[in-house]
């Protein structure tokens, strides 16, 4: 056990763990910031995903020793009290199913879209691949992209 | 308990005179009971209370008291939207809650499979609507002292234009309440609908978007432990020895328990949890496991046809001596693999257990199940057990088994006989999940059909060796009721037995049989040298719901249309969960590698409560057997599963996902079924796409050209 501190969603916090602890069960075990999802623990599947520096970065495949010092942003801190234009396109869209790959999967794409304002479908492949929505959503998560890009005239109704 | 966010809701225990209590409590305003299961409700003993209900408070809040469970297929919404619809009602006032659970109720709870949700609340949830929304207006009438046939209800108010008085439900409900019950209230006409039919926004999805939404493993306790179990890897070996010493030395564990399957580690956190089973040192006793394999069980199912004990289920007119009498029968032997559930969430459990009951949090299918396996379990009365059903991320049929639960509640009573009566969490790692056994079951199929001299069908016969999810029944869903119009059918089921736990699996034996009979009748077709849709057509002619979603399917992917070479396009249709389906599948195949480019489908199920939501199973559905149909297998080799993450398990990516587009036939029917529909047609419509693009038939999932 040793003591870290890092910055999550803005707030300073100082976590006494195992240096070997992945970032994401600090998150979710020692902060209470169950937001972000445990879905294979070896980076394939992206349901972890949190912004490290505004890096879309996997937290089951980093360590707090590797974070420390640095800015961690998860689903919560995203766009704190309300829901933020992408967040809005999600709803509009109707996205989610059961929900759980959901947190990283916007993240990715919030990631996206601060690089990338207007991505083409194939900078969306490229920034979303990493992420396994096990409802089949893409098509919907795609549209929300677009949607929140305003890339993509959208659909009075389906 | 966790305060923020939207979780499932948590169930206690109620009995009659509670019920009643509820009912009369000053303030309650309107309580109408629902009953889901009218044949088993007039069997109910005599103290009964209904299973669900219907309050409608002063304030105008409608609440819905059910106990079905939301995994992200609409219920919570779509169920209040019936319910609005038929009692007229202020659509943002409905709300679903938890039901608080009756020992003593009859029926017992709903377990949230087999696409029923919708198709056995229609009924039910508009009787009980229509009830509240007469004796709503009975009690306008009798304040305003006018004929009841004279007000008019919308939105939650009652009025009578006449007169320019109007009411609102809330300022009505105690004295509705006070108004007999309608035992056969009337129903309103559907062409006067204003929110069945209507897309309207999912009340669970706003906290799945910002990371609020409570799911099973979200779980957070005071003193709250975590544990995961080492089980064994060939699913029968008993333990020889445990060395817990290295677990039981890691930091931040703080036992190590052995159970009936399996030793745990329990620590203060997940990380020392995962760390100290890491350090675990379990021998097993896998002698009989040497050379156990995929090989094997393909072997001995095999052996099974030819051991006279399969059951006959289907044996019209001759098929065995049409086919033993022909000169060039068609036979074919399909296969398919194990296949894993893999739901997002891996499968997990909370259970506090103490000396007079317990607490647990599930994310289950099944929460009434898992309050009275739990009472059994603990040998407590039904009432000790409060279950907190927490969101599913993804449950596909795996949820709906007692086991998580069980090995959970065996851990606390463990723990707690230890002297930790403390909540423990059991989760179980993603490799845990997919080496866990309880998968859609291997089966064999050996179909043999000939043609007459025009090239229709006169014989047919598939046999079918499977596992059995849910019994030989299942096995042949889809196969035995077969709707071609073939005049010599046999169809016949033999029970393979392997020692690989199998579970009910998204459409469970229709997912087989709908690949298998798709792709023969398909084999057929082409045999006969006719067009796969016109086939269908002729031999469906008397089917006018598979000719409706066969002909749109068709319609909208513009079958009969050129495709480049390389391309071509498959058709299939079934009908399961009492609705139908057809899809039209375009595959390119370049390389001997497999894109599909675009599924178009097709579906008829009835009534259409909330489209979206319809849509949405469907795409989902359909992505979830294209995964199968495309991308990976559970394999057995000496016992063990070979698969443990998604890096040998590999799922469809966005990047592979094809265009789909869904179709809805338009209907006044009862609404059938729709999670499971999707299912059974992907692989075939696939399948059948791929012979037209190379004219190589694949009888084996995963597809695989080489």
């Amino acid at each position: 056990m040793a003591a870290f501190t890092l910055t999550v969603n803005g707030k300073p916090e100082t976590v006494d763990v195992s240096p070997d602890t992945p970032l994401l069960w600090v998150l979710r075990d020692t902060l209470g910031l169950t937001g972000t999802k445990y879905g294979c623990g070896i980076g394939q599947c992206a349901a972890c995903a949190v912004h490290v520096d505004g890096e879309p970065t996997r937290s089951c495949r980093i360590t707090i020793e590797s974070v420390a010092k640095k800015n961690v942003t998860t689903i919560e801190g995203l766009s704190p009290g309300r829901m933020n234009k992408l967040q809005e396109a999600w709803i509009a869209e109707e996205v989610p199913q059961c929900g759980y790959c959901q947190s990283g999967q916007i993240m990715a794409a919030a990631a996206l879209l601060a690089k990338t304002p207007r991505p083409t479908d194939a900078d969306i492949d490229a920034a979303m691949n990493s992420h396994i929505c096990r409802c089949g959503t893409y098509s919907r998560i795609r549209s929300a992209i677009q949607r929140a890009a305003g890339t993509t005239r959208v659909e009075a109704e389906r | 308990m966790n305060p923020q966010g939207l979780g499932n809701g948590e169930r206690g225990s109620v009995d009659r005179r509670q019920f009643l209590q509820i009912a009369g409590v000053a303030g309650a305003g309107l309580v109408v009971g629902i009953h889901f299961d009218e044949a088993q409700a007039a069997t109910a003993p005599a103290d009964f209370a209904p299973s669900a209900y219907l309050q409608i408070t002063p304030d105008g809040t409608i609440r819905l008291f059910a106990d079905h469970v939301e995994l992200g297929q609409g219920v919570m919404t779509s169920l209040p939207m019936i319910i609005a619809e038929e009692l007229d009602a202020d659509w943002s006032k409905v709300k679903v809650e938890r039901l608080q659970d009756n020992p003593s109720a009859w029926p017992r709870g709903i377990f949230t499979v087999g696409s029923g949700s919708v198709l056995g609340s229609w009924t039910p949830l508009r009787r009980a609507g229509a009830d509240a929304r007469m004796r709503l207006v009975a009690a306008a009438a009798s304040r305003w002292n006018v004929p009841a046939a004279e007000c008019s209800t919308e939105n939650s108010v009652v009025k009578h234009a006449a007169s320019k008085r109007q009411a609102t439900y809330g300022e009505l409900a105690t004295d509705a309440a006070t108004q007999p019950a309608n035992a056969n209230p009337t129903f309103k006409d559907p062409s006067t609908y204003r929110i069945v039919g209507t897309r309207r926004a999912r009340v669970d999805i706003p906290s799945k978007v910002n990371g609020s939404a409570q799911f099973g493993m979200d779980v957070r306790l005071p003193d709250m432990l975590v544990a995961t179990v080492l089980r064994p890897p060939t699913f029968v070996s008993p333990i020889v020895s445990v060395d817990s010493a290295a677990a039981l030395a890691t930091p931040g564990v703080v036992d190590v328990v052995q159970l009936p399957r399996g030793v745990a580690v329990v620590a203060k956190d997940t990380w020392s949890a995962i760390k100290g089973r890491r350090a675990l040192k379990v021998v097993w006793n896998d002698a009989t496991s040497a050379g156990y394999s995929s090989d094997s069980i393909r072997k001995a199912f095999a052996g099974v046809f030819a051991q006279n004990s399969s059951q006959s289920v289907t044996n019209k007119g001759d098929a065995a001596g049409v086919i033993g009498a022909a000169t060039a029968p068609i036979s074919a032997e399909y296969e398919l693999p194990y296949a894993a559930h893999a739901p997002m969430e891996p499968l997990n459990c909370t259970v506090h257990v103490r000396a007079d009951g317990a607490d647990i949090w599930a994310p289950t299918q099944a929460p009434s199940q898992t309050q009275q396996i739990a009472a059994s379990t603990l040998k407590v009365p039904v009432s000790a057990i409060k279950v907190h059903v927490m969101m599913a991320g993804g449950g596909f049929g795996r949820r709906a088994n007692a086991d998580v639960v069980t090995e959970a509640l065996m851990l606390g009573a463990a723990l707690m006989q230890r002297g930790k009566s403390v909540p423990v969490k059991l989760m179980w790692t993603r490799e845990d999940d997919m080496t866990g056994g309880y998968y859609r079951p291997f089966s064999l199929h050996r179909l043999a059909g000939v043609l007459d001299n025009d090239g229709w069908p006169s014989a047919w016969s598939h046999r079918v060796v499977s596992q059995h999810a849910l019994g030989p029944g299942d096995s042949v869903a889809g196969a035995s009721n077969l709707p071609y119009a073939i005049p010599n059918v046999y169809v016949d089921v033999g029970t393979g037995a392997a020692t690989v736990p199998v579970f009910a699996w998204r459409a469970v034996g229709h997912s087989g049989n709908g690949f298998v009979k798709e792709s023969f009748i398909d084999e057929l077709a082409a045999a006969g040298k006719k067009d796969p849709l016109e086939y269908r057509r002729h031999l469906l002619a008397a089917s006018a719901r598979s000719l409706g979603v066969l002909d749109l399917a068709a319609e909208k992917a513009n079958w009969g249309k050129a495709l480049p070479a390389g391309s071509g396009r498959g058709i299939a249709v079934h009908n399961n969960v009492g609705s139908y389906c057809a899809q039209v599948a375009e595959v390119t195949v370049r390389n001997n590698e497999i894109r599909v480019d675009r599924i178009v489908c097709a579906v008829d199920c009835g009534t259409v409560v909330n489209p979206d939501t319809v849509a949405a199973q469907l795409e989902g559905a359909i992505i979830f057997a294209l995964t199968c149909a495309m991308k990976n297998e559970i394999t057995i080799a000496d016992g063990r599963v070979e698969q443990d993450n998604f890096n040998t398990y590999p799922m469809l990516r966005m990047s592979e996902t094809p265009k789909v587009e869904v179709h809805l036939v338009k209907s006044t029917a009862a609404p059938s079924g729709v999670g499971e529909l999707g299912v059974p047609t992907t692989a075939p419509a696939v399948g059948n796409a791929i012979f037209a693009a190379t004219g190589k038939r694949l009888r084996k999932l995963p597809f695989r050209l080489v």
